[in-house]
């Protein structure tokens, strides 16, 4: 993966698109390398692959539904030790999102489908990640929400220079999102270039975009 | 019956009906309190290894088929024998009528209610309006039975025969019981209650009978328990007898009928070689085969024999 | 009316008492789902260590704080030792663990310390300067204890990072992961802090009913009721539930069915909650996907 990047990661039902965001994470046991900026973290706790920079998004969202907006964020910087800048990137988030500012105090649980998304993203991203691990950011939302969260996502993108890995089931979304992508079948790379490259390619037109 | 089981079970009558004959008067009483035991283990065993429902209070219920001998021959002058069934049927409807609430109660919340039950026990048993009858914290002195017919044995003897015998009947009807529609039905709840509901089984109805059937096994031994060391007092009945027969189903083996035997001797005669070393050492014991068990065999003893059996077959 | 108000009072103080080991219950049951019947073992044996200190010739208030920290540790090694290994068993196997570990407590005490009973020293006066007319000082003195031991948990579970992120992985275990805080510590810490909060209910209750290895299983009892009507995964319904229980426990043990039946009145709280609400007056719906 290149980084400051998005790439992007599609395939059908059940090849291995989640399971590969949950291996990097330490969320299932694997065979073979992972590497990040050229170490080995294959076989690392969960705990402690967060802490060298990469946040994740969960399939799921994984909110903490009884927790209230401004925890979920404060728990999202929970691993950072530059505690002085927390508060300031929270200020960042709220300016992202708006409408979690709105809801500060709030339950979780009680925002809708496309702000705990939203929350998703800000909590992860509240780490300062190196790496930000999507899995499906577009599930269950509108397409006019899911139009918003992208374009956010890209400016994310450009100014906290984070690299992305992006799992998609919208691949025509995915695309326009990546820069790069990479096409997986039952948990092999069969395809990978950049995303203007695949958007043309006859195989995943007709499999992936559908015309 | 399988043939098989037939023979093992005629192998260890003939073994257990020479026993007290080359044993002392005390280690024939030791071994008729093991024969109650194993009764009581195998109710505790119908509920908790079949069904799982966990009961950490049936010690109420051994208690309570104590209480119904002892009343009985103390106040009515009911010979002993007469009782053995009665306290069996008033356990019967106290497990089913105990069993109707719990149906509502799963895993965690059964055992914390049970356990409050077990806690409860020597309390209610204490109690002054009841006085008249259950003696109040003096309890009650029973005699011991003489044996019949001028047979040529001594008290402890034929109390052992007399406990040997009922005691082979309720194997014999538990296994019946667990090998047959029942059985299946018992452990298809226990495994998968939903699916064994969407199969037809009545789920309510199988689970209060549980319940019934498990409580009037243990309330049978208790009826024999209280005959065997003549004396019913409220303390003998609190929380650590609930406990011991937990012990006694996990160290002979869950949802296992001859586990109930390997936990009985277990419960019977290791307290007995570690009160030598000193007053609490046979609850640490207990403590810790508990938890070793658990950790280790979570079959238990009875798990372990089939385990040997199979290797030694293969 | 003097009578009632007295009994009332004194259900208060035993009341904190309930409430304090009901919250150390519920913060194991929050963070794992497991109710830890070894609970009251656990505050029984703190407060031999507490005696034995003092018998030791320390003074009550540093040892009333050293047995919080053995407490602490102690508690948070059984997690890690004992309780892990368990982690995912099925109920059964992990009540027969809890059972276990409340037999060898219970035992051990009594080897240690024998099974006569003990007094314990109250570290309140006899005598207060200005008259109480319904409550003894030691009463008066348990229900404060009770509580700051409250406020002091309120603003840790509130206020502290630590805290939070204790508070994330009892909800939601792969989620915390994820924001990197190491769940498997924040259990032990858990039980650490259930162990000290049930030392200092074992310490508060035992100058009332005497110090020896069977005190707390009527406390763990009313204990249980308290948690139950709170609802079980409610800290503030567990508090106010002791509360209820402590005095329902008074006034209608001197009222209306005598001290002899007291246990069964826990007994009674407990089925029927179980019954009527089994998720408390205050707690969660839980509903269960099939």
């Amino acid at each position: 993966m290149e980084e400051k990047s998005i790439t992007a990661l599609l395939g059908a039902n059940g090849a291995g698109k989640t399971t590969t965001l949950r291996a990097i994470c330490g969320m299932v046991r694997t065979e073979g390398t992972i590497r990040f900026s050229g170490d080995p973290i294959q076989g690392k706790r969960t705990e402690d692959i967060v802490r060298l920079g990469i946040a994740h998004v969960p399939d799921g969202r994984g909110t903490f539904l009884h927790l209230t907006t401004e925890e979920n964020l404060r728990l999202g910087a929970y691993a950072r030790k530059d505690r002085a800048n927390v508060a300031r990137d929270m200020d960042r988030m709220y300016a992202y999102f708006p409408r979690l500012k709105e809801r500060s105090h709030q339950q979780a649980g009680t925002l809708s489908g496309g702000e705990q998304q939203m929350l998703a993203v800000s909590r992860a991203l509240m780490l300062a990640p190196k790496l930000l691990l999507l899995d499906e950011p577009s599930f269950g939302l509108a397409p006019l929400v899911v139009r918003e969260l992208f374009a956010i996502l890209r400016t994310i993108n450009a100014e906290e220079r984070v690299s992305m890995l992006v799992v998609e089931q919208n691949a025509a979304m995915a695309l326009e999102l990546a820069d790069n992508a990479c096409v997986i079948e039952t948990g092999r790379v069969v395809l990978s270039g950049s995303a203007a490259e695949l958007k043309k390619d006859d195989a995943v037109r007709r499999s992936y975009l559908g015309y | 019956m399988s043939k098989r089981a037939l023979g093992i079970g005629l192998v260890l009558l003939v073994v257990a009906c020479a026993l007290p004959f080359v044993l002392s008067n005390y280690r024939t009483f030791q071994m008729t309190l093991v024969l109650v035991y194993a009764i009581a283990l195998l109710g505790l065993n119908i509920l908790t290894g079949y069904n799982g429902q966990i009961s950490l209070g049936h010690g109420a219920f051994y208690a309570l088929g104590a209480y119904c001998t002892a009343i009985l021959m103390d106040r009515w002058g009911v010979p002993y024998w007469a009782t053995i069934p009665v306290a069996g049927a008033v356990c019967l409807v106290a497990g089913f009528v105990f069993g109707l609430p719990a149906l509502r109660l799963e895993g965690l919340y059964l055992a914390l209610a049970t356990f409050a039950l077990g806690v409860a026990t020597p309390q209610l048993l204490k109690y002054h309006l009841l006085e008249k009858w259950t003696g109040g914290v003096q309890g009650i002195v029973i005699m011991k039975p003489s044996p019949p017919f001028g047979l040529p044995l001594n008290p402890d003897q034929w109390l052992y025969f007399f406990t040997l015998a009922i005691a082979a009947g309720m194997f014999i009807l538990a296994y019946n019981l667990i090998r047959g529609r029942i059985g299946r039905a018992l452990v298809a709840i226990r495994d998968q209650h939903i699916a064994a509901e969407a199969m037809g089984i009545n789920n309510a109805l199988y689970k209060s009978l549980a319940f019934g059937v498990s409580a009037m096994f243990t309330g049978v031994a208790g009826a024999l328990g209280a005959v065997a060391v003549q004396f019913v007092a409220p303390d003998s009945f609190n929380i650590f007898l609930s406990i011991t027969l937990l012990v006694g189903i996990v160290v002979g083996g869950l949802a296992s009928i001859s586990g109930a035997l390997y936990g009985a001797i277990f419960i019977q005669f290791v307290p007995n070689l570690a009160d030598e070393i000193s007053k609490a050492a046979p609850w640490a014991i207990f403590g810790v085969f508990m938890i070793g068990f658990v950790y280790l065999m979570p079959t238990g003893v009875a798990g372990a024999v089939r385990l040997i059996k199979r290797r030694r077959a293969a | 009316m003097d009578a009632l108000l007295q009994q009332v009072f004194a259900g208060l103080a035993t009341g904190g008492i309930y409430a304090s080991l009901a919250l150390a219950l519920v913060m194991i049951y929050q963070a794992t789902h497991l109710v830890n019947f070894a609970q009251g073992e656990m505050a029984m044996f703190s407060t031999y260590i507490a005696w034995a200190l003092i018998e030791a010739g320390m003074p009550y208030w540093a040892a009333f704080f050293i047995t919080i920290g053995i407490a602490f540790v102690l508690g948070a090694v059984i997690e890690r030792v004992v309780i892990r290994p368990v982690e995912n068993a099925s109920v059964l196997a992990v009540v027969v663990v809890f059972i276990g570990l409340l037999v060898i407590l219970n035992s051990v005490a009594g080897w240690i310390f024998t099974y006569t009973i003990k007094s314990f020293p109250s570290p309140f006066p006899r005598e207060l300067p200005f008259g109480l007319r319904f409550m003894s000082p030691h009463q008066l003195g348990a229900i404060g204890v009770t509580v700051v031991v409250l406020l002091l948990l309120y603003a840790f579970f509130r206020f502290t990072p630590l805290g939070l992120a204790m508070r994330a992985a009892a909800q939601n275990p792969e989620s915390s992961r994820l924001v990197g805080i190491r769940v498997g510590w924040m259990l032990a810490l858990g039980w650490g802090l259930a162990a000290a909060i049930g030392s200092v209910a074992g310490m508060m209750v035992a100058p009332i009913v005497y110090l020896d290895p069977n005190m707390m299983s009527g406390v763990l009892l009313y204990a249980f009721a308290a948690a139950l009507v709170g609802g079980i995964d409610n800290p503030w319904g567990a508090v106010i539930g002791g509360f209820v229980v402590g005095v329902l426990e008074n006034v209608l043990g001197a009222f209306v069915i005598g001290n002899e039946l007291k246990l069964s009145v826990a007994l009674i709280i407990i089925i029927g909650v179980l019954l009527v609400k089994p998720s408390g007056f205050f707690g969660r719906v839980q509903v269960t996907r099939v």
